[in-house]
């Protein structure tokens, strides 16, 4: 039986082998996962489909085409070699012809040289033509295709998302005295290089702002302390800030379309609708899972969807499908303790919230000093399209619904 | 003793350990090479690849002012031969290379370290100790290359002694030409330094186990080769085995286990060439855990050992024991130390007999395709319809292209005639680009050369060769 990569997403092509799980000659059962591999957005486990002994044809770090074969399983039984299969990797040439400096450039590049045309003699991929097609970034290629639309980078605070592969590499022994490393250069992963290309197009192409405000949580948090207990037994899960604003965000979007639409060429696309991405923690970094029509789900359906995602990215079983869309993004950089941050935008999404931790603060309210749970509150927003009256008054909706939730409960 | 903690110790500075330290110092590393021998270079340049070529260059000389000027129209004196004066030019050659070395590590700042090493393990902070012989202090690294290469393997029934059983290391010094040196092992070793005693006069007999030379090559090549050096007065005792020598009256008597009986064989001298062995003794290995299959060094795609910090390649290694193969295997283990994504290419590596005529080949040979079953077309052509080859009046040999039946990608090329070794570049080149015998005949050739007859094989390909 051949084990394939798995279609993981619309616009995923490749994906690469971040590790094998399991050697060549192993015995595997069915269900058991074999490999991990790592497309520019997620990071997966691909499950053995019946029981046999494994053989592995595509080894690790290797760029492969979705739906390629990179292993058999032999259900012969486990006395069945493995050689015939690695006879057959030997076999046929998957790839066009290319000189060795371009077979380096290629790998260099993380390219998969299948989908380039060649331009040299036998359609031989020359290192010309690998530069060149480096050179059209998604970014820059016409608007209207959107083969390679960055649509769904998970967006959240720049610096936690990626999740750093664990390479076998030898750790580098702590140093005691003196350092022992001064440096360790490794090359970049698929993600963090996708990532790298993604953060520094929205900074290109977008003229984005952060705006400020803060929040009293006090509200907030007594109905969590009133509710909290009544409402885990009831839905299974635990009521967090995160569906509330969610909830705010989505009465707010309503209020200033301009946040929750996007730019499409010339024109500007409103959307009826709002899908937010929230940023979820997984054991090897942060991803940005869609919730969908969340303008009409309840605090319990969006906080058991959250959990789900949760779920699924620590079982690497988010699938990309999860990520794709959006019309706005929550990114709570509060959990890691952050108390102030400026997003960054996840193009083509015209606002991006920025979540912070929760402090007491001393602030004046009518008149008197007191002591209060305060929040930061950030709002990155794309200028081009949403004047500061309209990001200014958005995120003021939203501090104003965080105050007061009340309102925005019976309102829903 | 330095305190000095280099990034990169190699030990061993033949051709793989040299070439890894002066790459790694070009990376920005700093390299340190520790060595047991006086000079550098290794088994290759000392005792190895390059002296034997002197001799080969030198003994070739010879015999064609003995009997081939004639036939030129150079009429001579019969040339007498001063072997010290031969020798002498053959330890200069070898001088000049190895002080090149020492020059290059000077120019890229290695440090050079004499005396065998042992490695001792990683200390608490994961720096590798090497401990080198008569030095006070270790040699600090935080990545090992284990670069020691191979020995001449010695077979029980016949122990070299240094002076009459010997190893290729001391067939390339003798002091006269012997009377009758017997070869064991029909391999790339044997029949060149039998050629080049041959050459110089002595009567050369060459024993070997399997019913062919050169174990691996082509088939073809191999039966031309041996029907060339049968010609120029080589004898071969083929399915034979040496069982023993024994000293009589000065003499020494070999006894040759053949199919039909044993044989006794008079001979001064016998130079035993049966194939090497990776150099691991004394290293330490076991001790640190490092761990072998099939007797050599077990390493993963980077060359890192089953033990952090500690890398091997060349002859340590799987794969052909060959000077360019580790060369490449150095550069490319230090590039991946450095995140680059280099690879050495084993499909593509060339492997040259230095006879006359000279046997080269890189990729698969035509018996493996029929074993395996891939389906194949080849090529061939005659060095007996190349003009420059009857100039040189060197028309032995053939050209063999295989390529793929659909597509034509080349499989192997095979060549065996004059000046092989430096031909076998094309077709290597060839090959990694991914060519086919079709990128061969589209290509022009200069007229006249030699090089003119792997156009033709490639052309023969699809039976259109034009000398044919």
């Amino acid at each position: 039986m051949d084990i394939k990569v798995p279609a993981v997403g619309e616009s995923i092509h490749e994906a690469v082998i971040a590790r094998w799980l399991k050697k060549s000659g192993e015995v595997v059962v069915k269900d058991e996962p074999l490999c991990e591999i790592e497309t520019d957005k997620v990071t997966m486990e691909v499950i053995a489909e019946a029981d046999g002994v494994l053989s592995i044809l595509s080894q690790q770090g290797e760029t492969v085409k979705i739906g390629a074969v990179i292993a058999t399983i032999d259900d012969r039984g486990a006395e069945a070699p493995a050689a015939g299969a690695a006879k057959v990797a030997e076999k046929g040439h998957p790839s066009p012809p290319m000189s060795p400096s371009g077979r380096k450039l290629a790998r260099e590049m993380g390219v998969e040289t299948q989908d380039i045309k060649g331009s040299g003699r036998g359609g031989r991929v020359t290192r010309e033509d690998l530069l060149k097609s480096e050179a059209v970034p998604p970014a820059q290629a016409e608007p209207a295709p959107s083969r390679e639309e960055p649509a769904a980078a998970p967006a959240s605070p720049a610096g936690e998302r990626v999740p750093a592969t664990p390479e076998t590499a030898p750790a580098a022994p702590p140093a005691k005295g003196e350092p022992v490393q001064r440096t360790l250069r490794k090359p970049m992963t698929q993600i963090r290089k996708r990532i790298a290309e993604r953060l520094v197009s929205v900074r290109q192409n977008t003229a984005m702002l952060t705006t400020f405000n803060e929040a009293d949580m006090s509200q907030v948090l007594l109905l969590r302390k009133k509710h909290g207990d009544y409402f885990q037994k009831r839905h299974n899960v635990k009521l967090g800030f995160m569906s509330l604003f969610v909830r705010a965000c989505c009465e707010a979007l309503q209020e200033f379309p301009e946040v929750n639409a996007s730019i499409e060429g010339d024109d500007i696309v409103y959307h009826n609708y709002c899908d937010i991405g929230v940023a979820v923690g997984g054991e090897k970094g942060l991803v940005v899972p869609v919730l969908r029509g969340a303008e009409s789900l309840t605090l319990a359906r969006i906080e058991q969807q959250i959990a789900e995602f949760a779920e699924k990215v620590r079982n690497n079983r988010i699938a990309i499908a999860d990520l794709e869309g959006g019309t706005f993004t929550i990114s709570n950089g509060g959990v890691y303790g952050s108390m102030l941050s400026t997003p960054i935008l996840n193009p083509p999404q015209s606002g991006v919230l920025g979540m912070h931790a929760i402090q007491e603060r001393v602030v004046v309210v009518n008149s008197e000093i007191v002591i209060r749970p305060m929040m930061y509150l950030a709002l990155s927003y794309d200028h081009r399209l949403v004047d500061g009256r309209g990001a200014v008054g958005f995120l003021k909706r939203v501090k104003e619904y965080i105050e007061e939730p009340e309102e925005m409960l019976l309102e829903s | 003793m330095s305190e000095e903690i280099f990034d990169l110790v190699v030990i061993g500075a033949g051709p793989g350990g040299y070439v890894a330290a002066i790459r790694g110092a070009q990376l920005g590393l700093t390299v340190a090479v520790v060595e047991r021998r006086e000079t550098l270079g290794g088994v290759c340049l000392n005792e190895g690849c390059i002296p034997s070529k002197a001799l080969l260059d030198s003994s070739e000389l010879f015999h064609l002012a003995r009997h081939r000027f004639a036939g030129h129209g150079i009429e001579v004196a019969p040339p007498s031969l001063n072997l010290g004066r031969m020798m002498a030019r053959k330890d200069d050659v070898v001088k000049k290379l190895t002080d090149g070395i020492a020059f290059l590590f000077k120019k890229n700042k290695i440090r050079s370290f004499a005396g065998s090493a042992t490695l001792l393990g990683a200390d608490a902070n994961g720096v590798q100790q090497v401990e080198v012989e008569g030095a006070a202090a270790p040699v600090l690294g935080k990545k090992v290359l284990l670069a020691t290469g191979s020995e001449a393997v010695q077979l029980p029934a016949l122990p070299f002694d240094g002076d009459s059983v010997v190893s290729a290391r001391e067939a390339l010094c003798f002091e006269q030409v012997p009377e009758h040196l017997l070869v064991v092992g029909g391999g790339y070793i044997g029949l060149e330094l039998g050629s080049v005693w041959l050459r110089l006069g002595a009567q050369v007999t060459v024993v070997e186990m399997l019913p062919r030379l050169i174990a691996g090559s082509d088939g073809q090549v191999a039966d031309t080769l041996m029907r060339s050096l049968k010609k120029q007065g080589m004898r071969f005792m083929m399915g034979g085995k040496v069982a023993g020598v024994e000293k009589r009256e000065g003499e020494l008597q070999a006894r040759v286990e053949l199919e039909g009986g044993a044989q006794e064989i008079a001979c001064d001298k016998v130079l035993v060439a049966v194939g090497r062995s990776p150099l691991t003794a004394g290293l330490g290995l076991e001790k640190l855990g490092v761990q072998m299959a099939e007797g050599r060094i077990r390493v993963d795609a980077d060359y890192l050992t089953s033990v952090p910090g500690i890398y091997a390649i060349g002859d340590l290694i799987a794969g052909p024991m060959l000077a360019h193969k580790a060369m490449e295997e150095g550069a490319v283990c230090v590039e991946r130390m450095q995140g680059e994504p280099s690879l050495v290419d084993y499909g593509c590596v060339p492997g040259v007999c230095y006879t006359w005529p000279e046997a080269a080949s890189v990729g698969r040979t035509e018996d493996a395709l029929k074993e395996e079953g891939i389906p194949y077309k080849s090529g061939k052509y005659n060095f007996i319809g190349n003009g420059r080859a009857r100039c040189m009046d060197e028309t032995e040999g053939f050209v063999k292209v295989l390529a793929e039946a659909d597509g034509g990608r080349l499989l192997g090329v095979h060549i065996i005639g004059p000046r092989a070794s430096d031909m076998i570049a094309e077709a290597v080149t060839v090959m990694s680009f991914g060519g086919s015998g079709e990128d061969i005949a589209l290509t022009m050739h200069a007229h006249p050369t030699l090089s003119e007859a792997l156009k033709e094989a490639a052309l023969d390909l699809d039976s259109r060769a034009i000398h044919a």
